[in-house]
């Protein structure tokens, strides 16, 4: 589904942040994105919602080619990814149910839809109960679940979750990969870019390690590693 | 579009105004101004224009012609003024005519004209019309060339000083509304601009949550539009009740001037305001837009 052929970015300042990496994600995986602070991880996951465009090399998504596409069509191409923060990027002034509606409505969902949609999803993260309830006014952990739920209500094909345990406690990281895992069950690809080596040594997945924007190991049930 | 993506929009673009309020009421205001200068000379020129007119049928070039003119010289005159497109009608008057015309209209007192007849002193003469009253004076000029042509005679001063009026007016109006709009587009750049900055953030969502650059634009757009309208709207409100009561106040006291009143006139007038206002503010958007809300 994603394949990365020896993709290059540098960026304006010069800095390579990611270095001739060749790399295939299968539909349904659920992958970890290991490595140092500066290592490449975000910039490996903006590659692939066109935040950023490779200097070198191209990527392959859905049989597609992200350098092909029209500016014009990137909002349909991010409709298709889920995304999933450690700043959460919420919108304070909304409610919780609003916020994952907006989502939908950004798409251009009816009422209708959005009426029918949201609850399910607030339901499947657990905030049923909280839909009324302003972000400011919810834990990180409940944040986040927020998150989740905006991210999986276009029924992406693939989530891709930037630390997202980065500003929660062990006990709400766990709740919050089970949930993800939950979601993986389901089909959707899972990219997480991570230092929580605990939860990544624990789930036995799939672990891509990055340093200095290089593939430095690529295991299918890995560890996080002491590169980092 | 949808009826709740509508609704979407007017509430970002009504929260914007409200965020930003001095500023939008500022760019009301600015837009407000400039129509009221636009709608008052525009009603200014239109009321010169149509006095204009009232004097144009009293407007007619006599041409006199020098008293040796054969009867086919005549005819060639008559026809090469006739060929003119700005000339309406022409009617060639001989003197015999212009004396008997003269009499009548001196009914009783005509004795003083009597044993005139032998001796005529009155010249053959064309009378002219043209189809617009701007296009006497340069007829009358060119009638002047004639070699035939004696003199040359119309209501000078009046029409040309009615119309130097209505040029100025409109010269003026259209001057300092463009100044003026230009103004107000900027001042409307610079508020749609403090919105886009205040909501840097949320676009960034609504960029990654897949919104289009319209969908992220349209309430921008539209907080423009609204505001453009709004000082328009002012302006429509201010020229309609001034002019109704102008109107009123000069029927009492100078009933002899005949203001437009044509409510056909006066209401498209205020449509065109109105569209101006939403150009004006739909312009300032787009410049900020374009500026800062690259894809
Ligand atoms: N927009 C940017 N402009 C310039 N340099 C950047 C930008 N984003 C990231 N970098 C640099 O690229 C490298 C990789 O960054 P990043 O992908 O954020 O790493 P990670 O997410 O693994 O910490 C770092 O050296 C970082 O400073
Ligand atoms: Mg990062």
């Amino acid at each position: 589904m994603i394949q990365f052929n020896n993709v290059t970015k540098i960026y304006a300042n010069g800095i390579k942040a990611i270095n001739d990496v060749t790399l295939r994600i299968r539909k349904g995986e659920f992958v970890f994105l290991v490595g140092p602070s500066g290592a490449g991880k975000s910039t490996l996951t903006k590659l692939l919602y066109r935040e950023e465009i490779p200097s070198r090399g191209q990527i392959i998504f859905n049989g597609k080619s992200l350098a092909r596409i029209r500016p014009r069509e990137v909002p349909y191409l991010r409709r298709k990814i889920g995304m999933v923060f450690q700043d959460f990027r919420l919108f304070p002034q909304k409610t919780v149910f609003e916020n994952v509606s907006f989502a939908l409505e950004v798409t251009g969902a009816s009422n209708r839809e959005i009426r029918k949609v949201v609850p399910v999803v607030l339901n499947l993260v657990g905030l049923i109960e909280k839909a009324d309830s302003f972000p400011d006014y919810l834990s990180g952990g409940e944040q986040q679940r927020v998150c989740i739920a905006r991210a999986i209500v276009n029924n992406p094909v693939l989530i891709i979750a930037d630390e997202p345990t980065g500003n929660l406690d062990p006990d709400t990281s766990w709740d919050l990969m089970n949930l993800l895992l939950d979601i993986n069950r389901r089909g959707t690809t899972i990219i997480m870019a991570t230092h929580a080596w605990d939860i990544v040594d624990a789930m036995k997945k799939r672990v891509v390690a990055l340093k200095d924007g290089r593939v430095v190991r690529d295991e299918m049930r890995g560890v996080y590693g002491h590169e980092a | 579009m949808r009826l709740s993506t509508l609704r979407y929009y007017f509430r970002e673009a009504f929260l914007s105004i409200w965020r930003n309020s001095w500023l939008s009421v500022a760019s009301i205001g600015v837009v407000a101004v400039s129509l009221l200068i636009l709608g008052s000379s525009l009603l200014l020129v239109v009321n010169a224009n149509r006095i204009a007119q009232g004097l144009e049928s009293s407007v007619e070039i006599s041409v006199f012609i020098k008293d040796e003119t054969t009867p086919d010289h005549v005819r060639d005159i008559k026809f090469e003024i006739e060929a003119r497109p700005d000339v309406a009608r022409v009617e060639y008057v001989p003197k015999e005519q212009a004396l008997k015309e003269m009499m009548e209209n001196l009914g009783d007192d005509q004795d003083i004209l009597a044993g005139l007849e032998e001796k005529n002193p009155l010249p053959d003469a064309f009378r002219i019309k043209t189809h617009t009253v701007d296009q006497v004076a340069p007829l009358a000029a060119w009638l002047e060339a004639f070699a035939r042509v004696d003199q040359v005679r119309y209501g000078q001063g009046v029409v040309e000083k009615l119309l130097t009026i209505s040029r100025w007016v409109r010269t003026a109006g259209a001057v300092t509304m463009v100044l003026l709009g230009v103004a107000a587009i900027f001042l409307i750049a610079t508020t749609i601009r403090l919105s886009v900055f205040a909501r840097r953030k949320e676009i960034g969502i609504m960029k990654f949550l897949g919104a289009t650059n319209w969908f992220v634009r349209f309430p921008f757009l539209l907080e423009g539009m609204l505001l453009g309208l709004a000082g328009s709207f002012v302006a429509v409100v201010v020229i309609y009740f001034g002019y109704l009561s102008l109107i009123g106040n000069i029927n009492l006291s100078l009933p002899f001037m005949r203001l437009v009143t044509e409510r056909s006139l006066i209401i498209s007038l205020m449509e065109g305001l109105l569209a101006l206002g939403l150009a004006i503010g739909a312009t300032g958007s787009m410049i900020s837009m374009r500026r800062f809300l690259k894809a």
